[in-house]
């Protein structure tokens, strides 16, 4: 192939800009898709997101609510944010700082009946290491929610 | 008094930098020309004040010296030795100290060994280095001053955060930062070519030792990272797409292309400005990952601090570095002459696929990384995961790889399909022989299948440029590039055998109860309290047994819960077969069902996590295998280099003697 000098370095520039372009949309494409979007449990109730879709759940685990399966490693509470709640269920070893009426993120995907199944708890660390969508909701929401729930 | 002295060594060392970088930038100039030469001994004055101010950090976390602010907010003199030294550099202070001193001991080293470019390159190069260092000096001396004093002096410190008081992180930040910060000397190399106008084989030879060298720290940096994370957290996986993970992945991705790149101009004289782009881009990346993960937009147990105005600090230095390499590559890449041509069926046909895809997959991780931000500042929370990382990436990385058993066998230049064809042969009866096998054993998804086959296939290719080799003579970097690339094989076969073939199970069980994991017999033996330093736990005994007839072994996972400061963290107990992994967390106490408390001992439930992950060791062995063949490939370069030193003062000598 006698490719000309100029010829050849404007042919290899094209092609490496189109895989890189094609790999931007590409990726841009895919993240509206694949993006996992974090909800307060009145966002849920307002505007719940398709079934089966990764999504975060975040709020407060409801006093009275945790309950645990028979088989010892499932358990059923309810998270609220002091205007709606949502049911969960998790199959899993709990974070240790997971107990009632502490925050949580809860990552998973609601079910067609309504329930969230959750993969994946966060649950609020230590002063340092908070997740920060809980960062915001203790901020914005802690006293009302705390009010509320006691 | 010694945290004085390391100050005081710290501002000394900057204002080192700042002469380096006025001699340097003098020295190019007609009239400054004298003052070029004291540009390499204050290089090298810089990088030992800086070490010093290291060692200063360093003997005040040893010693506990609680009236130093950061050592009372990190560390506790309750702690193991090892871990109040590794504590040195688990906070953001410490970590930008070492920063800077691998940046200013990087600098110094060249300065003393490189001897290949031409003087006026090798000024603009430390130069650009000094300018660099002397951002990160004033960032740490205004913004983030290590040997701060605290008055009063507290009884007590608060500890290390327990997930960071583990022997990994003794060793995973300082080789992790021989990466990344070693790839500001390619940022510079590039910076002082572009100013000189001297790109060519001569600064890609002198450039290459360098890359390679940080490029082996960062890819064991990585490896011993994601080592850490599969233990440590207990979650029984190995790369989580963590922001954090993404920022020393991305410095990888480009320093892997850069590497590539390399090559092809030491030996062709081609992509020119491609390398020297490149070699910005690398350390650009480097530089983003430290704002990432040090800037505390994002949580992880990385972010030690969040502080919005050493964030804005960073984001200046990075506005400062990036822009401005990159505007003057803008400006002087038109005047770097064209490199040689070549054929697309060419070595150097095959680099370039692996430079755009590697880029390709550069670019999807910064997207996939940046993108919660930029949502985040849109008011929306998103996070991005495995759904969207793994097939993204696995879509140019796949076809790479296909390319990567092809290429070493071609030739420069030009070459024809037809004549490697052969030698494929093999190979591509492997993968399908491997794909009808995996078929059979069915349940296997797409994406590890392909990996799979792949792998297998790439194996056998990545040993083909050694055939018709006489061993012995093969020269080392060519055994280099053999097993870096059968490294990658074995890694992909142990990454996707691991998301193929792994087994876990939940359970709770009763002391004494048996449970099954694949071909595994689990029995909970006992669960009791033991107490470490500044810890105590609950330690479960489990007896397993391989199949029916294997020998019976103890697995001892732990809960761990440590005081200072408090927090609880799960030891997972691990069991390497030569076929994989068993690997066993302890949860807690299963909650009693319906309310009722079981009074009686022995009738409570443990929770149990466990994994049977056949070969996953693989991903590190051929993780470790790849930054070996680099070792090897920058051995066989230093020799080299060496040699023609030797033969050329031989030749000088003889030539003075003829002389005389």
């Amino acid at each position: 192939m006698a490719v000309k000098a100029k010829h050849q370095r404007l042919i290899l520039l094209v092609v490496a800009l189109v895989v890189l372009i094609g790999a931007g949309l590409l990726a841009a494409w895919a993240l509206r898709n694949q993006a996992s979007y974090f909800y307060v449990p009145s966002d849920i109730v307002a505007r719940p997101p398709e079934p089966g879709r990764a999504v975060r759940l975040g709020g407060m685990v409801e006093k009275g609510s945790l309950k645990t399966a028979a088989d010892g490693v499932t358990i059923a509470f309810v998270v609220q944010d002091g205007k709606a709640k949502v049911p969960v269920t998790f199959r899993g070893i709990v974070p240790s700082l997971f107990v009632e009426g502490s925050g949580v993120v809860a990552e998973g995907r609601m079910g067609t009946d309504g329930i969230f199944v959750a993969d994946n708890l966060l649950a609020k660390h230590d002063e340092n290491y908070v997740p920060r969508e809980m960062q915001d909701m203790t901020k914005d929401q802690a006293k009302q929610v705390v009010a509320e729930t006691q | 008094m010694i945290a004085e002295l390391g100050l005081a060594a710290l501002w000394l060392a900057a204002a080192l930098a700042a002469l380096q970088l006025l001699a340097g930038a003098l020295g190019l100039t007609a009239r400054g020309a004298t003052l070029g030469e004291a540009v390499r001994p204050v290089a090298i004055a810089q990088g030992l004040l800086a070490l010093l101010a290291f060692a200063c950090l360093i003997y005040v976390f040893s010693v506990t010296d609680l009236s130093v602010k950061l050592v009372a907010l990190n560390s506790h003199s309750m702690k193991p030795l090892v871990f109040k030294i590794a504590g040195a550099w688990g906070n953001h202070e410490g970590s930008m100290l070492l920063w800077v001193t691998v940046m200013g001991m990087a600098g110094a080293f060249v300065a003393l060994v490189e001897r290949r470019l031409p003087e006026r390159t090798m000024l603009a190069t430390l130069a650009g280095q000094a300018f660099v260092s002397l951002g990160f000096y004033a960032f740490l001396l205004l913004a983030s001053n290590p040997f701060e004093r605290l008055s009063p002096v507290p009884a007590e410190g608060n500890g290390l955060n327990p997930l960071l008081q583990d022997l990994g992180l003794a060793f995973h930040p300082p080789t992790l930062y021989l990466g990344y910060v070693g790839l500001s000397i390619a940022f510079s190399f590039a910076i002082g070519a572009l100013i000189t106008r001297e790109v060519g084989p001569t600064f890609a030879k002198a450039m290459r030792p360098w890359v390679l060298g940080a490029w082996i720290f960062l890819t064991v940096g990585i490896a011993a990272g994601s080592y850490w994370a599969y233990y440590e957290l207990g979650w029984g996986g190995w790369w989580f797409w963590d922001p954090v993970e993404n920022a020393s992945l991305m410095p990888w991705l480009a320093a892997t292309a850069l590497l590539h790149s390399c090559s092809v101009l030491a030996s062709r004289d081609a992509l020119r400005s491609w390398t020297v782009m490149l070699g910005v881009v690398a350390f650009s990346m480097s530089m983003i990952g430290t704002f990432l993960v040090r800037s505390g937009i994002l949580t992880s147990v990385h972010a030690f601090a969040v502080d919005p105005q050493r964030g804005t600090f960073i984001l200046g230095l990075l506005a400062i570095y990036i822009g401005g390499a990159l505007t003057l590559f803008g400006l002087r890449a038109s005047t770097v002459a064209e490199g040689e041509r070549f054929a697309l069926v060419s070595r150097e046909g095959a680099l370039v696929v692996n430079n755009v895809m590697l880029s390709a997959i550069l670019g999807i991780v910064l997207f996939g990384t940046l993108y919660p931000l930029v949502a985040e500042a849109m008011g929306a929370k998103v996070s991005v995961g495995p759904p969207y990382f793994n097939p993204m990436s696995a879509l140019f990385a796949l076809p790479m790889l296909v390319v990567l058993a092809v290429g070493p066998l071609l030739r420069w230049r030009r070459d024809k399909f037809a004549r490697v064809g052969r030698n494929l042969v093999i190979p591509a009866m492997l993968v399908v022989a491997a794909g009808i096998a995996l078929v059979l054993i069915g349940g296997v998804s797409l994406l590890p299948f392909l990996g799979l086959a792949l792998a297998v296939g790439l194996g056998w290719a990545s040993v083909l440029p050694l055939k018709g080799r006489n061993l012995r003579r093969t020269p080392l970097p060519i055994w280099g590039m053999v097993v870096a690339h059968f490294g990658i094989a074995v890694a992909l076969f142990g990454m996707s055998s691991e998301s193929a073939f792994s087994i876990e199970k939940l359970v709770a069980v009763k002391i004494g109860e048996v449970t099954q994991v694949g071909p595994w017999g689990i029995k909970l033996d006992t669960v009791e309290p033991v107490a470490g330093p500044n810890w105590t736990a609950l330690e479960a005994r489990l007896l397993v047994r391989y199949g029916t007839d294997g020998r019976v072994t103890r697995m001892l996972p732990q809960s761990r819960s440590f005081w200072a400061p408090v927090q609880q963290t799960s030891e997972s107990a691990l069991l390497t077969r030569w076929n994989g992994q068993l690997y066993a967390v302890l949860g807690g106490e299963a909650p009693s069902v319906d309310g009722k408390d079981e009074v009686n001992g022995s009738g409570n439930r443990w929770q149990l996590r466990l994994w049977w992950k056949p070969f996953v060791p693989l991903i590190w062995v051929g993780a470790l295998l790849v930054a070996l063949g680099g070792a090897l490939a920058l051995l066989g370069h230093v020799l080299n280099d060496w040699r023609r030193r030797v033969v050329r003062g031989k030749i000088a000598y003889r030539r003075e003697r003829q002389g005389r």
